[in-house]
């Protein structure tokens, strides 16, 4: 780093660092963009600690102090669709929402193909208040024919590689992809959608579609897909001693929908396979009855499912076969989403309102510890794309800090979003849990606008 | 990362899933879902005033009020049947199609509707390809909103006027209907159900009247999930049982246009649901024969059975005036709600 970062002073909050296991009362010391000292109340090398312009103190009694979130599935929009969002409004949501890692899918415009394109979304230009790691396009032009550079895209800083959006169906690409990405040891990230099956569709099928007359695309689509992923990562993992440099592929299934891609996860994993699943707010909460009159903040791909889908979500994330929440945020301007429901862009916002909503429906209403919410929104997305020192505050992770006030109940403002977009179905909905601060690297990037 | 099996399943609040909202206006008609029996009746009773009223005075009711008619899809009794029961009451109309309106140019549905109450208009007439245009339509613009059909989804001015054909018959002299109207009747909706915004409208009114649906048709075009729509439905993959407990059979087109690469055996299909005269006589030899065209012979009826003395599809055009003044008048004298 070049600029010169001072020392930040965290007093008297609650930690809590599920990757380190440490839960409790503690003084943070930040200095030079990392973890200096975690420490007793009082205790830490700053003792009391006395502000000035070399130390900044946050008072955090009767707060939550946790590593800074981590969202695997982001769309920051940029290069190329600045109208819906730039980088710097896409972080800015992020750590108006406690995010201080977002990972950004590469359907912009052009795709992320290239280190060029890769290391100019996390140049300094751009102005991002949270770190960026994007993820590259697995194939040109995410057109599923022929394979990218992943050597020279993961020098540039991808974590992964997906073609988000336009899945990988072709078997034997889908094969030389996660062959190619596992000797660079990255992960395969699939938005799991066999497109042969949903073409013309909008909304999930069954009776909700038809009543609407709607076009449904099945559950099918979607862990059809899973499974033939899971059945060549079987291939590949060679009984689990993975290929020559016992590399053994990563396979993430992307904002996973129906009972039974969950299930095939879950049988992946008994059988000792690198698989993993992330699932999306709107999915462990709304059903495919929340289109209502044809809302097109209610339209996302994959859609709403099912009540036994959202169910199952819900048991997934319990259960822990859930690896992460992430958000899928998906910003779309207004004029895009103000058309006829099958005419709308699929895709929601969601980086102001998941905490907000995993700590309200989670942690409040159906008891999962707050720190097994707190892992699945930063240790393990974190761990589960590399993220190193990122998802923890042990001592000499990265200064990535939320401190959040537990108890504060407040109401989602789509129009207060920071995002430049305002698609939201969670307009007005009751959020438990407020952010105070965000501190990405160090630096202050989100304070909560004092009350007037 | 743990490996768990799955915790027994327990019981969750989740969060509450809200109503759709009714619509703005009280004029507005954009589903049958949202009529009331009472509301049914009040229209019924209303077209019979209006058809059965002096011309001139008539003309008076709506004189010089302006109705836009908004055609996204080709019409023909539809567009001709609104048209004339708006002008019957007086007002001018306006149709502005597609193929011949900066639609052409990329204007949007919301822009379209804006433009269209800057010129006056105070109600639109919507026909369009995509299922819920309607509802943006009212949304944006705060007008009341005629659903004259909207992809796959509904159709309910037509719901109406084949109500009416069905009561002329079935119920001759009775001029207001209840929950209870229509007990004891079975009609029987046969043929391209996945892809008809008739046979939804259909489905919803009737049996608020009391009426039970049987709906019937191959698989490709009947999924066995369209029972759910509502209460009242029924499902039966033969035709021949289905007409057999039917006193009216209301028989669909298929839809070409909307078929999306499904692939029909037409011979096949002509072979298990073409309505003919042996069937007819038969199966339902004292059933009514409906269908809102446009009516393709020889595919899902013969000519004779349309020609037949069972059959209403000339009736049922004929009802379409005098429903859709009542429903033009409606929409123009309602008031706007909340």
């Amino acid at each position: 780093m070049s600029v010169i970062l001072g020392v930040i002073l965290i007093r008297g909050g609650h930690l809590i660092d599920p990757a380190a296991q440490v839960e409790g009362l503690k003084d943070v010391v930040l200095r030079d963009g990392r973890v200096a000292e975690i420490a007793e109340p009082g205790k830490s090398s700053l003792g009391k600690g006395k502000a000035g312009p070399d130390l900044q103190i946050i008072d955090a009694k009767g707060l939550t102090v946790a590593p800074g979130l981590v969202d695997i599935h982001v769309h920051l929009r940029e290069p190329g669709q600045g109208h819906k969002e730039t980088i710097a409004t896409g972080t800015a949501a992020a750590a108006a929402g406690g995010f201080t890692s977002v990972a950004a899918m590469p359907n912009t415009t052009p795709t992320n193909d290239t280190p060029e394109i890769t290391r100019w979304m996390q140049a300094p230009e751009r102005g991002a208040s949270v770190r960026v790691f994007p993820i590259g396009a697995a194939t040109r032009a995410i057109k599923g024919d022929v394979l990218n550079d992943y050597a020279a895209l993961k020098s540039a800083g991808a974590v992964a590689v997906t073609d988000d959006g336009h899945p990988i169906l072709r078997d034997s690409i889908m094969r030389e992809v996660l062959i190619n990405a596992t000797r660079q040891g990255l992960s395969v990230i699939q938005h799991a959608e066999d497109t042969r099956l949903t073409g013309g569709c909008s909304m999930n099928a069954g009776s909700t579609a038809f009543r609407l007359g709607l076009r449904g695309m099945p559950q099918e689509a979607e862990y059809g897909l899973v499974e033939r992923d899971i059945r060549l990562v079987t291939e590949l993992s060679m009984n689990g001693k993975g290929d020559k440099n016992g590399h053994r592929p990563h396979l993430h299934v992307a904002h996973t929908s129906t009972a039974q891609a969950v299930a095939a996860v879950r049988q992946a994993r008994r059988n000792g396979l690198r698989v993993t699943c992330e699932v999306a707010p709107h999915h462990f909460l709304l059903t495919e009855e929340h289109v209502g009159a044809y809302d097109t903040n209610a339209k996302m791909n994959p859609p709403l499912r099912s009540v036994a889908d959202r169910d199952a979500m819900i048991q997934g994330i319990l259960d822990g076969v859930v690896d992460a929440i992430a958000t899928d945020h998906a910003p779309h301007a207004t004029h895009e989403k103000e058309v006829e429901f099958e005419r709308a862009p699929n895709g929601i916002t969601g980086l102001e309102s998941a905490l907000g909503l995993s700590l309200r429906w989670l942690h409040q209403e159906w008891k999962l510890p707050l720190s097994r919410v707190l892992s699945l929104l930063s240790a393990q997305p974190a761990a589960l794309l590399g993220l190193r020192g990122r998802g923890t505050l042990a001592v000499g992770s990265f200064a990535d800090v939320v401190v959040f006030d537990p108890k504060a109940e407040w109401v989602f403002r789509a129009k207060d979003s920071r995002s430049k977009s305002k698609n939201t179905p969670f307009d007005g909905w009751t959020m438990q849990g407020r952010v105070r601060w965000t501190i990405s690297e160090g630096r202050v990037v989100y304070a909560m606008p004092s009350a007037v | 990362m743990p490996l768990n099996s799955p915790a027994p399943q327990r019981v969750l609040t989740t969060p509450a899933i809200l109503t759709p909202p009714e619509p703005f206006s009280a004029g507005s008609l954009l589903s049958s879902r949202e009529l009331t029996p009472e509301a049914v009746s009040a229209i019924l009773t209303l077209a019979t005033q209006l058809e059965t009223e002096d011309p001139l005075k008539r003309a008076a009711r709506l004189a010089k009020r302006r109705i836009a008619l908004l055609f996204y899809e080709s019409s023909t009794r539809t567009r001709t049947s609104f048209e004339l029961a708006a002008k019957g009451l007086g007002a001018d109309t306006t149709l502005v199609s597609s193929l011949s309106s900066s639609i052409e140019k990329g204007e949007t549905l919301k822009d379209t509707g804006l433009t269209l109450k800057a010129l006056g208009a105070e109600a639109i007439i919507l026909r369009h390809p995509n299922s819920g245009a309607p509802w943006l339509l009212e949304r944006e613009t705060r007008l009341p909103v005629l659903n004259a059909g909207d992809g796959m989804h509904e159709h309910p001015s037509q719901a109406l006027l084949d109500l009416r054909a069905m009561l002329a018959h079935l119920r001759p002299g009775e001029t207001t209907v209840t929950a209870e109207t229509l007990a004891g009747v079975t009609v029987a909706i046969t043929g391209d159900i996945l892809h008809s915004r008739v046979a939804r409208s259909n489905m919803l009114l009737l049996p608020k009247l009391g009426a039970r649906v049987v709906l019937c048709g191959p698989k490709e075009l009947l999924p066995e999930i369209a029972a759910q729509a509502g209460p009242g439905i029924a499902f039966e993959r033969n035709f021949e049982k289905a007409l057999a407990e039917a006193q009216v059979v209301m028989m669909l087109r298929i839809q070409a246009e909307r078929l999306a690469g499904l692939q029909l055996d037409l011979e096949e299909y002509k072979s298990r649901y073409q309505l003919t005269e042996m069937r007819l006589a038969a199966f339902a030899p004292k059933a009514l024969v409906m269908h809102p065209g446009p009516i393709i012979r020889g595919l899902e009826l013969t000519g004779e059975v349309a020609d037949g003395p069972q059959s209403l599809i000339l009736e049922q055009v004929h009802h379409g005036v005098a429903i859709r003044m009542a429903l033009v008048y409606r929409a123009l004298t309602a008031g706007v709600g909340a």
